[in-house]
């Protein structure tokens, strides 16, 4: 059984991988079974986690009835299936983008704003008070120089009442030097990442299918 | 053979010998080893912490209450203590339970294992080499659910100002006032993008990200589709959105119905324009791409979350020469939408996009709003900076005042 899973893997591997020579039929093939394996996947998953474990189990077992509330909710949803009473499923639509906008906005505010904002106020060139200049080591000068800088030309290439002119225009294009070479080094890891997600497939095909690699 | 008998009997009478000296032997070794008992010397008892103080944790759901001791005096970094047990007692019970312990050096602790409206009260043993001797009883305490977080004051008078900005200058613009928006470069696109579509006879891919509607970069998404299947249904071109998210897929619909009902077209509207595919991310990916090589769509606005599949995406629409127009919020990805696609909105013009696509004078009004929000951060970061560079350098207390007033104007509770 093992055996026939594994070459079941491979064949569907090596299908999607025949996409960068072109699409075709294995590859068509590949997608389908992706597709809708991991479709009939998600909803037995969902059904159980959220239907059943949480509401079925919370109800009858936990006696949290406010449950009641998400459930109608989402068989409101369903009424999208009756033309004629359709127009109901948007009010659950607008309360979730509702709720969750307002839910969601204290923490960015907080963690994306406040605290940024709260970090960035710092010595640029000394560490610790009644220090005179250029005291700090100058690993620690530099960094505290990118972190400033870099957070204040940033919010100035990101602020759309004035035009990128004159000084205010020379800010903002650092701010956005700054931002592309922290895509760059982002960019550098991120690849990295990548390449292990490759190579796990690589070890898949010629490790465990073809035994070549022990 | 009388040999093989005498070798025998010598060899047992040798071991017999042996094993007699050993025993024999044993009582003095072990006399010598276990040292004897000086009764003039007291077992070492650590002294017990005193002042054990519990207090409601402020601004909780009453789940959790603060403990604070005094250290043993005999706690002073010798090996003697090793740690201090928390024990408490539940209200209706009459004994002490240990609920945890902390090492030895530590006088505080936070039990968050309290239910709010039950009263508890605590002893704090210390542990030392030959026992433990317990503190007294600490106060009662009933842990308390507080409505109101105060530690949050500064974000709420911040976010009031922020707000007050929106609605100031949505009423602004509704007097007919102009409010300027500098150029975006990405949404200056959208536009040209269409009509290339439109002139090309080819249909338009709008992916709204991998998120579901939990995610304010979908939501963002979602209101650029509603500009831009304004435009899609005025031109008569095709668009397809797959998505991965079913809640997506609804609200995806609702958008793309109003839109083509405001451009005086509901019957060139069909639900199959939004379709669901998979939640699987790879799957998804798969079925996209594969849509995007067999259907070879002109234009593709890639909007919203995304994670590793940004570059898979970007690089096949690359590959069939689309336009297109990126964005998102999640940094990691958007390296590969500026390596891979035609116009990228970095984070904050993501969001800033429908209000800028709209003209809309609420959607303006929020944007400025906003943009006041973000100079009272730089002109806090600059004068923070300032002050608490040369308030250090030169030991001038009014300017550390004000970088330190400045930053606590900024610290979240």
């Amino acid at each position: 059984m093992d055996a026939i899973g594994l070459w079941i893997g491979a064949f569907l591997t090596l299908g999607i991988i025949s996409f960068l020579y072109k699409d075709n039929p294995w590859y068509k093939l590949s997608e389908a079974i992706f597709v809708g394996v991991s479709a009939g996947y998600w909803f037995i998953t969902l059904f159980w986690d959220s239907i059943y474990s949480k509401f079925y189990i919370g109800i009858t077992d936990k006696g949290d009835y406010y449950l009641i509330v998400g459930a109608i909710l989402g068989f409101l949803m369903l009424l999208r299936l009756v033309p004629k009473i359709g127009w109901i499923s948007r009010w659950p639509l607008s309360f979730i983008v509702g709720a969750i906008s307002g839910f969601y906005l204290i923490n960015y505010f907080s963690s994306n704003v406040m605290r940024q904002v709260a970090n960035t106020v710092m010595p640029l060139f000394s560490t610790e008070y009644g220090q005179s200049l250029f005291t700090a080591p100058i690993g620690t000068i530099v960094a505290n120089i990118i972190v400033a800088g870099g957070t204040f030309t940033g919010l100035v290439y990101f602020f759309f009442s004035k035009e990128h002119k004159g000084a205010f225009g020379v800010t903002a294009r650092i701010g956005i030097w700054v931002i592309m070479i922290t895509f760059g080094a982002t960019f550098g890891y991120t690849v990295m990442s990548r390449m292990s997600l490759l190579i796990g497939r690589m070890d898949f095909i010629f490790g465990d299918w073809l035994g070549l690699i022990k | 053979m009388n040999q093989i008998i005498k070798r025998r009997v010598i060899t047992r009478l040798s071991s017999i010998v042996i094993i007699k000296i050993l025993f024999l032997s044993l009582p003095v070794v072990a006399e010598q080893l276990i040292p004897t008992i000086d009764d003039s010397v007291e077992a070492f008892i650590p002294a017990p912490p005193a002042e054990v103080i519990a207090t409601d944790a402020v601004y909780d759901q009453g789940g959790a209450v603060h403990l604070e001791w005094q250290l043993s005096p005999d706690d002073d970094g010798s090996a003697g203590v090793y740690n201090y047990q928390i024990c408490r007692q539940q209200e209706g019970t009459d004994e002490y339970i240990p609920i945890d312990s902390v090492l030895a050096g530590v006088s505080s602790y936070i039990d968050e294992t309290v239910e709010p409206g039950r009263s508890y009260q605590y002893i704090v043993a210390v542990n030392g080499d030959c026992g433990s001797a317990p503190s007294e009883a600490s106060n009662v305490v009933t842990p308390n659910i507080e409505w109101l977080n105060f530690g949050l004051s500064n974000l709420f008078v911040i976010g009031l100002i922020i707000c007050g900005s929106v609605i100031y200058f949505i009423a602004h613009a509704k007097r007919g006032k102009k409010l300027f928006i500098r150029r975006i470069a990405g949404l200056e696109a959208v536009d040209e993008a269409i009509g290339r579509a439109t002139e090309m006879g080819r249909p338009i891919l709008f992916v709204p990200g991998i998120l579901d509607m939990d995610d304010v970069q979908t939501i963002a998404a979602l209101t650029i589709l509603g500009r831009v299947s304004r435009v899609v249904a005025d031109y008569d071109t095709k668009i397809s959105v797959p998505v991965s998210r079913s809640l997506v897929m609804t609200a995806a619909r609702e958008t793309l119905k109003a839109s083509y009902m405001a451009a005086g077209r509901p019957d060139a509207y069909s639900d199959d324009m939004a379709s669901y595919i998979t939640d699987e991310q790879f799957g998804y990916v798969a079925a996209v791409d594969g849509k995007m090589v067999r259907e070879k769509p002109a234009t593709c606005f890639l909007l919203g979350a995304f994670f590793a599949e940004s570059l898979i995406l970007a690089e096949t629409g690359n590959s069939i020469g689309a336009i297109q127009i990126a964005g998102t919020a999640r940094p990691a990805q958007l390296p590969f939408f500026v390596a891979a696609c035609d116009f990228t909105l970095i984070g904050e013009e993501l969001f800033a996009a429908s209000a800028y696509l709209s003209g809309e004078p609420k959607q303006m009004g929020s944007l400025k709003g906003q943009d006041v929000g973000k100079g009272i951060a730089m002109i806090i970061i600059l004068l923070g900076v300032i002050a608490t560079t040369f308030g250090n350098a030169w030991n001038i207390s009014l300017l550390r005042r004000i970088a330190d007033f400045l930053r606590t104007l900024f610290e979240v509770g």
